[in-house]
């Protein structure tokens, strides 16, 4: 058995462009575990977007390790850290919450679902009553299933009728969904997993793979290590594992990353290496790029950038001339300044050179969390279900007859609320309710301090369901003991479209339940009903859920028409799945045709700079019909700037141990052994200069608050500094401030509303000397 | 010939639109897009100024003699919460149409004169003024249900 903690992207299986990946099954099982007595459970892995395939060993009832499906497409039988050791052994953990809580006279008290349900129903109904839907917050995760995100938008949108509704995807992987929204006119991701199989060249933009999808880079290694190595370059302020292996390592200072992109797409268009034909017949917009970006040559931006000109130049010719260049782009982009106008500069060179829709010719503007693109197709973030148009009313009168309710229920007014707002919102006291699944906001959200303060408040109910009493569970009203992955049913969507059919392997403990049922539960409650007096939630199993969802989806780019859970017993099958498509559909837009049509866009685009909405009158007049759009925005400079009292730049992000706030993973004694605390990530020079060495405590202090942390020094670029995301207060006595989230500041990209995780000005000061050694965990990052 | 009333009129209404976005982005503070755009928007109204002072230079200015009511005034103060912001918005709305609609009559003028100069002014300024306009409308019609049904 490997030890995926010392090597954490595992034996390397080169291959050859264009051939097939081969297989290699990773597996783990709890020690003195017989494997002819354990029974295998299908399902896939929850802990990073990829989406691995696996089976889960069960045995007596309990989950008691994991393997790779080798015939998955996704991850060929491997499996990272995360999978090997955190996605099974968190279920048996001691401190599971078994039962209901309940707020009584300032503390959390033991109760059961039918009190539980009976308070959270009692508060839901007297708000509408007195005050109306607007009351309402419902902030949910990327790490649920499609029927529990679908059950949960319907409730929202067509029973209660508020446009409060976000996920934590808001914090992943929003400008994904926004940037294919501009360019392409509808959510959904152009490339696949295979064309890193096909691919000649690979640019990963602010997309540290060999942390955040570590089965992803193992098969981007063995391209590199097989016979004909595709060129790698990497765009990341830090000298991450990806960024040594790369060819062209582009160190971009934090916060213009939109300014480099620009001279890249200058310097593309000045060499002429695009492709004229299929810019003429395949997008719209070509004019209005030329000229913005005419201003960004590479020695314009070189200084502000922090990278030399020639090498600008070396990419944009590297792109320009390459046969087939897959393009991913994640957090490095989303969560920094002008996160969509960045990132929707990938989507135009790719469009630029019509690479789009052919083998090793992709975009993947990744996702971060496994369940995030359901989130986002199912209408439980700021989306309409089926990737609907809010402004488009016929879209709406479609949502309207499916559900059979009133269109002017469904709020439409607007795009739905953006989890930033339905927290300044509860800050200002117009949300009175909010109900948060399976995410831990009082460590994911910026400006710690003010989130705790707003989920703290007493006019606020809160309601959270979870598996663990996390930091967020401790300040809520009521607490509902959640089911977690292999104790329910569900199916999920990973980056690349493929759906996996996840079984229940073993019953929840105590009495949690699965998301679905509070749901399912909350609405028999409420009494939601449709127009004709029938239950608005007409099922109460995953199945059925399912099976409304899929006709929500019919005719639309999301279409799950042809799939079934019987279908999917027999492994993923990508979307669009329909008659269309039997099998799915493994890239979009080979033909050049794009979801930009009226009646087809799932938006009507806005202005890259402020998030000015298009109006439906003007998008009519742009007669984009069927076109990609060639989106630009000129580079100004950010509110984030460095000052002589705070001059360093914070970029805080996921590691290879870990996965949000480690309320799974920090019960796998592997991956808590590996990284069980923070540090800071301080640059060779910063070190030398600040005189700082390894191990030593700093304090790091940002506007907003300040944490004290063991440093680490890495090859990072001179004035950025990076502090892990993960670590909260749960498993701390010390009452020291350690998460990352007490430096950043609430701020957030204009178009997806993301907010700037990778952009705090902080500074530093020894507070005690160390031993000299660093702290453990970053050791993948620097590529050890 | 009044067009230097009206160049003057939309230097001063630019400036007095530059000095409200600033003063919404202070007085708002909380509302982090609202104080981000703001300033974002305050700066571009102040290169408008900047690009209009050579044809300023070149045709003179006239304040003295620029009747009262022309004058275009900023904003006094913000207000504060939900409400406010919403007023403050529209406040702001009226600023920028009006400079909007300046600049629609002093590019009439431009084309009369044949002058390229000013017409290169113009063409700039335009799109940017529509883009603040709709940007304030996008964010007022997501503030005011909120504003209006629900504030405490």
């Amino acid at each position: 058995m490997d030890d995926r903690i010392a090597d954490v992207w595992g034996r390397r299986t080169p291959y050859r462009g264009g051939g097939h990946w081969p297989v290699r099954e990773d597996s783990h099982l709890a020690d003195g575990v017989d494997p002819r007595r354990v029974q295998w459970v299908p399902s896939a892995c929850v802990l990073c977007s990829n989406g691995c395939g696996c089976d889960i060993a069960v045995l007596d009832g309990r989950m008691v390790g994991v393997r790779g499906r080798v015939r998955d497409r996704v991850n060929h039988g491997r499996l990272g850290p995360k999978g090997l050791y955190g996605s099974w052994q968190a279920q048996s953990s001691p401190d599971r919450l078994t039962v209901p809580l309940l707020r009584q006279g300032g503390r959390l008290v033991e109760t059961d679902w039918d009190t539980a349900m009976d308070r959270i129903a009692a508060v839901s109904r007297a708000l509408l009553d007195d005050k109306g839907p607007l009351s309402h917050g419902f902030y949910t995760s990327g790490q649920l299933f499609l029927e529990e995100y679908y059950t949960l938008a319907v409730i929202g949108k067509a029973g209660l009728g508020t446009p409060h509704m976000d996920g934590n995807t808001r914090l992943c992987t929003a400008t994904s969904a926004a940037a294919l929204k501009e360019s392409f006119g509808c959510d959904g991701q152009p490339g696949s997993y295979t064309d890193v199989d096909h691919a000649d060249a690979i640019f990963l933009y602010g997309h540290n793979v060999a942390e955040t999808q570590t089965v992803l880079w193992s098969r981007i290694l063995d391209r590199i290590e097989g016979p004909d190595r595709p060129r790698i370059v990497c765009v990341d302020p830090r000298r991450t594992a990806v960024a040594q292996a790369a060819d062209l390592h582009l160190p971009v200072r934090p916060g213009t990353n939109l300014a480099l992109l620009n001279a890249i797409v200058h310097e593309l268009i000045a060499a002429d290496l695009i492709d004229h034909d299929y810019v003429r017949d395949h997008t719209s917009g070509f004019a209005q790029l030329r000229d913005t970006v005419a201003s960004y040559g590479a020695d314009n931006v070189a200084e502000l950038c922090g990278v030399p000109a020639d090498d600008i130049r070396r990419a944009a010719h590297l792109f320009g001339t390459t046969g087939r260049v897959l393009s991913t782009v994640l957090q490095g982009f989303y969560q920094s300044h002008q996160a969509t106008a960045a990132s929707c500069q990938v989507n135009n060179l790719h469009l630029l050179r019509g690479m789009l829709g052919r083998p090793g010719c992709g975009v993947l503007q990744m996702n971060g969390q496994p369940t995030a693109e359901n989130t986002r197709e199912c209408g439980a973030d700021g989306d309409l279900p089926g990737f609907r148009n809010w402004a488009d009313e016929e879209h709406i009168a479609q949502l309207a007859k499916l559900w059979n309710v009133d269109p002017l229920v469904i709020p439409h007014w607007s795009p739905p609320t953006h989890a930033m707002q339905i927290f300044r919102y509860a800050e200002q006291g117009s949300i009175r309710l909010l109900w948060i699944s399976g995410t831990n906001p009082a460590v994911s959200l910026p400006d710690l301090a003010r989130i705790r303060a707003v989920l703290g408040d007493e006019k606020l109910f809160v309601i959270v369901s979870d598996c663990f009493l996390t930091e967020t569970a401790q300040l809520a009203d009521v607490v509902l003991p959640a089911a977690m992955w292999g104790e329910k049913t569900g199916t999920f969507t990973n980056t690349d479209r493929s759906v996996h059919l996840s079984l229940k392997a073993v019953d929840p403990p105590g009495q949690a339940r699965s998301d679905l049922d509070a749901f399912c539960e909350y609405a028999r409650r409420m009494d939601l009903r449709d127009r004709d007096g029938a239950p608005l939630i007409g099922w109460s199993d995953p199945e059925g859920a399912f099976a409304a969802w899929r006709e929500c989806s019919r005719g639309r780019p999301c279409d799950y028409t042809g799939l079934s859970y019987q279908r999917l017993r027999h492994g993923p099958v990508q979307w669009p799945c329909n008659d269309e498509h039997p099998d799915g559909q493994e890239r979009l837009y080979g033909d050049g045709v794009f979801p930009t049509a009226l009646g087809r866009c799932e938006e009507f685009g806005h202005d890259l700079l402020t998030g000015a909405a298009v109006t439906p009158e003007q998008y009519r007049a742009l007669r984009i019909d069927g076109r990609a759009r060639l989106r630009a925005a000129d580079y100004v400079p950010g509110e984030h700037t460095t000052t002589e009292e705070h001059p360093l730049l914070l970029t805080t992000g996921r590691t290879a141990y870990h996965f949000h706030t480690r309320t799974k993973t920090a019960r796998a004694p592997e991956l808590n052994r590996a990284a069980p605390r923070p540090w800071v990530e301080v640059s060779a020079a910063d070190a030398r200069r600040l005189d700082l060495r390894e191990g030593d405590t700093v304090r790091v202090e940002s506007a907003t608050g300040h944490v004290d942390l063991p440093v680490r020094v890495t090859d990072a670029r001179p004035g950025t500094v990076f502090i892990p995301f993960h670590y909260g207060y749960w498993d701390t006595d010390s009452t020291e401030p350690r998460a990352a989230n007490e430096l950043t500041a609430t701020a957030w990209d204009p178009v997806s509303k993301q907010p700037h995780f990778k952009l705090a000005a902080v500074r530093l000061t020894l507070l005690a000397r160390g031993d000299q050694s660093a702290p453990p965990g970053g050791d993948a990052a620097i590529g050890v | 010939m009044h067009l230097p009333v009206y160049l003057g009129l939309l230097d001063s209404g630019e400036q007095a639109l530059a000095d409200s976005f600033d003063l919404v982005a202070e007085g708002h503070g909380d509302e982090p897009d609202v104080r981000q755009l703001c300033r974002t928007l305050a700066a571009q109204c102040r290169e408008r100024v900047a690009a209009l002072r050579p044809v300023l230079d070149r045709y003179g200015e006239k304040p003295a003699a620029e009747p009262e009511r022309l004058h275009a005034e900023a904003l006094p103060a913000a207000r504060t919460g939900a409400v406010g912001l919403l007023r403050d918005l529209q406040d702001l709305v009226l600023l920028a149409t009006l400079v909007d609609s300046s600049w629609t009559v002093v590019c009439q003028a431009a084309q009369g004169l044949r002058d390229r100069e000013l017409l290169a002014v113009v063409c700039q300024a335009q799109p940017q003024v529509s883009n603040q306009l709709a940007w304030l409308t996008t964010r007022i019609k997501s503030a005011a249900p909120q504003a209006l049904l629900a504030a405490a």
